[in-house]
């Protein structure tokens, strides 16, 4: 008794101390050691360290010939190590559905080729772009008179400040209100996705996690996962709120996820969203604040399509919302496209805005990585300083997108289907649900699969982006005209009629 | 005489009796063992006291993580954020940023860097800042900026320039690696720029925004976090930052000396290596830069297979930043890992180039950088990470333009050789008549120079105060030895390809000047 209830015999007070103490402790250590030679096991299950092997130390060709022609490797995996982090990035599935077809759509050549509706791109306004550069692209890059100092040395990496001047005028011009943009809390990027990787590599560790409400941009994960290794705790959104965010669900998610032991750092919105496009409104973002505040974390807003709002409500940026706030505004950082808002992503601009300095002197730092090139910079300035144009392209390209939404949503109400209604963006988001066999993801993928032969259209499932409720589908339509719009429904009705 | 009052030993005990009671908390084992309700205390004092060690170390993690985050640089104007003020008056506990921001968004402390931000302050420049501090810290080549002017104005007739911004060429979804068009001219052209001896396959390029992501996603594909790459010092700043700050990647140096001219040794690596086995660190690869910066010289092609081999011995991979490889003048002929690599029997999978056209064509601006390499599963992964740091649209089909015109990328590399070995020697020699010597170099757009003659102490301290009476004193900024991780102290790096010839008496002149306090000085 007195071994197995030692502490029986410490309380007995005869020498059962001895015991009391010896026991627990040898079996603590004993605990301890079989965890460490457990992790060692799964460490060495690791790509194999490499084993050493004599090779030959002169350079002479024949000695070392015997090496190609000897049959079996020298060791066991493949010869060189691969790190897991970029194995794990190549093996990623791309739920993307944007797999480029070797059939592809043309009104003319090839009518009855695959119509692209999943790539989030806007052709709709490319006319007045390309009208711009045709008239005033060469002179804005090279200068006139030439000047190329401006462009071949080494610029600031993160951004000529002339640029930063141009962007604060254009963001604006695009909400349409006299908001004032601060040029030094700018940083230049190489395209919006790249400024949210920045932000998300000065925000959060190794592990940590973002809170990001549902359906999500399929792809987004890899944003901040691959090389940043943030997890996303998905927030989902429901039909019953047209997929608005609420904040219940906001505040339910993150009880959730602290509970399971994440390190929950921030929310990431993307206003207006991508795939439903729902525009967040004031009340809410004021509401997100407060939340943010309560908890002590960041806000990340992507208003990276903000001049792709097209609804009858008003767009309502953050940086609206923090002109009013005088203080706690170190936790909101936001992120703009300026590729994107142009419809041209080619040219790979993107814009961090922070109201943090920590955070604008490390994200000025990290830009390195991350460069938009001068000679792009150059046509940007001049682009986005001319105000006439930009006025022009704003409202043209906001009618235009109204125009197509209307018409594609209509057609599909003709055909029975649905949308959540979209006040911005370049997709719209269909309910699908009536066309699949069974109410889970696999019948989704089923249906999709079924739309890419049968219909031959190619459009993203909800699945791949985290939607929780099967059946919604993103069908991009600013890449299409009037009459391709009519095609696509009478596509759509092959499956329609067929499930009927 | 006063008599102290013992001080209690623990706050008041339950038991009247004072030095019994007092011994039983704080020997609750002595009460446990003689049996007498010490049990209780015996296992509640140590719990309580394990309970508020727990929280103090919460609080103080929590206030580290906190006041981890410094005030801004004061150097640089920024608009004083009121929420700052708040924060630190008061209530609110500030938001966390990440370890890595913390880290970063410090004042820097390499003085490469503090060199650079001194210069873009004060620039000099001819007419309107004379007395401004004169750029020798950074290797951008101006020298043939003329070249690439007259070819600009002879593409403006034609409509080389319009085509390239035509819509139907930027506007359609690229990917995000580079287009082929881009990558075939690189081809190319890296064919000719590397001795015209080794052929380079388009499909092995991955595209980049510069050659500093080039060097970043390569370390993310070829080592995990706490890894390390070897790296022969004296070595590009840069690396620091590329290798280090995202992918975690640790650099452990290979100490070269002055009495090999700085020329790499295989013992040296051997012995850098084996140290870094016995301190359990995994050694994933060895980064050069060929030729070398900061010193300018050309790895022999024995050096090469060397490498080669003790790479295939340790089972290791070869990053080579050959950027330079363009800027050759000196007699000895550059000789690409690439071309070593031709032979079938070497595992090419294990080599990996960096290249660029900031520096041989001068487009430093444009952000144009190549990963070129043999192993499959690197491409795919870097592939898919350069949608982090692609070119910008118009960018790839001006430089795909510019390299198709043959003739002009042929006239440029002439001339350009031409203009580097003319001002590299006019400055040598210049530097040597102040009895400043320089290593031997073949390459590169700078000399390393050695002034360790003029430091006082010989030490770092003393290289970094010579280092900042070139910057406030003669007003140029040089990048000192210690920031190259030179183990030598005293040698400094001079790029002169910022300068015209014509302006190389007058940096002269400034270096005498610091030359003649130091020598009076001492």
């Amino acid at each position: 008794m007195r071994v197995i209830v030692p502490l029986q015999g410490v309380v007995q007070g005869t020498g059962g101390l001895f015991w009391g103490s010896v026991i627990p402790c040898a079996l603590f250590y004993f605990l301890q050691l079989l965890f460490k030679t457990k992790s060692n096991k799964t460490r060495r299950h690791h790509p194999p360290s490499p084993s050493p092997s004599p090779s030959p130390s002169n350079h002479n060709h024949h000695s070392t010939l015997h090496r190609s022609l000897s049959p079996t490797p020298r060791h066991a995996t493949a010869s060189a190590y691969v790190s897991p982090r970029a194995n794990s990035i190549t093996t990623a599935t791309s739920p993307y559905y944007f797999a480029f077809s070797d059939d592809p759509y043309h009104q003319t050549l090839n009518p009855q080729g695959v119509i692209q509706l999943s790539l989030y791109q806007n052709t709709l306004s490319l006319d007045l772009i390309q009208d711009w550069i045709h008239h005033n692209g060469t002179d804005s890059m090279l200068g006139k008179p030439l000047s190329l100092s401006r462009i071949l040395p080494y610029q600031p990496l993160d951004g000529l400040v002339e640029l930063k001047l141009a962007v604060a005028r254009f963001m604006s011009h695009i909400l349409e209100k006299p908001v004032s943009f601060n040029p030094s809390r700018m940083v230049l990027t190489a395209g919006a996705t790249s400024a949210i990787e920045i932000l998300t590599f000065c925000l959060a560790d190794h592990g940590n996690t973002f809170l990001v409400p549902t359906p999500l941009s399929p792809g987004f994960d890899g944003v901040v996962k691959w090389r940043a290794g943030v997890e996303i705790v998905p927030v989902p959104c429901r039909s019953t709120d047209d997929f608005n965010l609420s904040i219940t669900s906001l505040e339910r998610t993150f009880n959730q996820a602290k509970k399971r032991g994440h390190k929950v750092r921030g929310i990431i919105i993307t206003n207006p969203s991508n795939p439903a496009g729902k525009l967040l409104n004031r009340e809410t973002q004021l509401d997100l604040l407060d939340f943010a505040r309560e908890k002590n974390i960041h806000i990340i807003s992507n208003e990276m399509f903000a001049g792709s709002s097209y609804g009858d409500e008003e767009f309502v940026s953050m940086a609206e919302i923090m002109e009013a706030e005088d203080h706690d505004r170190d936790r909101v950082h936001l992120v703009f496209g300026l590729s994107n808002e142009l419809s041209v992503p080619g040219l790979k601009a993107g814009v961090i805005y922070s109201y943090n300095d920590n955070v604008v002197a490390a994200s000025s730092k990290l830009a390195r990585f991350s460069t938009v090139s001068a000679p792009t910079q150059r046509l940007l300035i001049s682009m986005l300083s001319d105000t006439s144009f930009v006025q022009k392209f704003i409202e043209g390209n906001r009618q235009r997108l109204r125009k197509m939404y209307d018409t594609f949503v209509a057609g599909l109400k003709q055909l029975g289907i649905e949308c959540s209604s979209s006040s911005g963006g370049f997709c719209c988001w269909a309910d699908m649900s009536r066309f699949i066999c069974s109410y889970n993801e696999k019948g989704e993928l089923e249906l999709w699969d079924r739309l890419l032969n049968v219909a031959k259209i190619n459009a993203t499932p909800g699945s791949s982006c985290h939607c929780i409720e099967p059946g919604w589908f993103r069908f991009c339509f600013a890449t299409l005209t009037e009459k391709d719009v009519s095609v696509v429904m009478e596509r759509i009705r092959r499956i329609s009629d067929a499930t009927k | 005489m006063t008599q102290t009052r013992k001080p209690a030993p623990k706050p008041e005990a339950q038991n009247p009796s004072f030095s019994t009671s007092g011994m039983k908390l704080i020997v609750p084992l002595q009460g446990v063992v003689q049996g007498r309700g010490g049990l209780l205390l015996g296992t509640l004092v140590p719990c309580a006291l394990f309970y508020f060690l727990q929280l103090y170390l919460k609080r103080r993690r929590s206030s580290d993580a906190t006041c981890a985050t410094p005030p801004s640089e004061p150097a640089l104007p920024r608009t004083s954020s009121r929420s700052n003020l708040s924060a630190r008056a008061g209530s609110i506990s500030r938001v966390r940023i990440s370890r890595l921001a913390s880290q970063i968004s410090r004042p820097d402390d390499s003085l490469y860097y503090v060199g650079l931000d001194r210069v873009s302050i004060d620039p000099f420049h001819a007419l309107h800042n004379p007395h401004g501090v004169i750029q020798l810290g950074l290797s951008d080549n101006k020298l043939c900026f003329d070249l690439i002017g007259e070819w600009f104005a002879r593409s403006l007739e034609g409509s080389v320039v319009s085509t390239s911004l035509s819509i139907n060429g930027i506007a359609p979804y690229q990917t995000f690696d580079g287009m082929m068009e881009l990558k075939m001219a690189l081809s190319d052209f890296m064919h000719q720029v590397m001795g015209e001896s080794v052929k380079f396959d388009p499909s092995n390029m991955v595209l980049t925004a510069g050659a500093t992501p080039a060097i970043e996603i390569l370390s993310f594909c070829l080592a995990d976090h706490g890894n390390a790459f070897l790296v022969p010092t004296p070595y590009y700043p840069g690396f620091d930052r590329d290798v280090r700050w995202r992918p975690g990647v640790d650099l452990i140096p290979v100490h070269c000396r002055s009495a090999d001219n700085f020329n790499l040794n295989i013992t040296a690596l051997e012995q850098a290596y084996s140290q870094a086995r016995k301190r359990g660190v995994k050694v994933r690869g060895i980064l050069i830069s060929n030729p070398s910066n900061p010193v300018g010289n050309i790895m022999t092609q024995d050096m090469l297979y060397s490498l080669l081999d003790f790479a295939e011995e340790k089972n290791i991979h070869i990053i080579a930043d050959e950027v330079f490889a363009g800027s050759t003048y000196g007699s000895e002929k550059f000789v690409s890992i690439a071309e070593i690599l031709d032979s079938d029997y070497i595992d090419k999978s294990r080599v990996h180039i960096i290249y660029g056209l900031s520096k041989d064509l001068s487009l430093a601006g444009f952000r144009v950088g190549v990963i070129y390499s043999f192993n499959d599963s690197v491409l795919a992964a870097a592939k898919k990470l350069s949608r982090f740091s692609s070119i910008s649209a118009p960018t790839q089909r001006l430089v795909t333009s510019m390299l198709s015109d043959k003739r002009f990328i042929r006239e440029y590399f002439e001339t350009n050789r031409k203009r580097i070995r003319q001002v590299h020697d006019e400055f040598v020699d210049c530097l040597s008549k102040l009895g400043i010597k320089c290593a031997k170099s073949s390459a590169g757009m700078f000399c390393w120079a050695d002034m360790s003659g003029l430091i006082r102490p010989y030490s770092e301290k003393g290289e970094i105060e010579l280092w900042e009476k070139f910057l406030s004193v003669a007003k140029i900024n040089i990048t000192p030895g210690s920031s190259c991780h030179c183990i030598e102290p005293g040698w400094f790096r001079i790029c002169f390809t910022t300068i015209t010839l014509e302006e190389i008496p007058l940096v002269i002149e400034r270096i005498r000047r610091v030359v003649e306090s130091c020598k009076s000085s001492s």
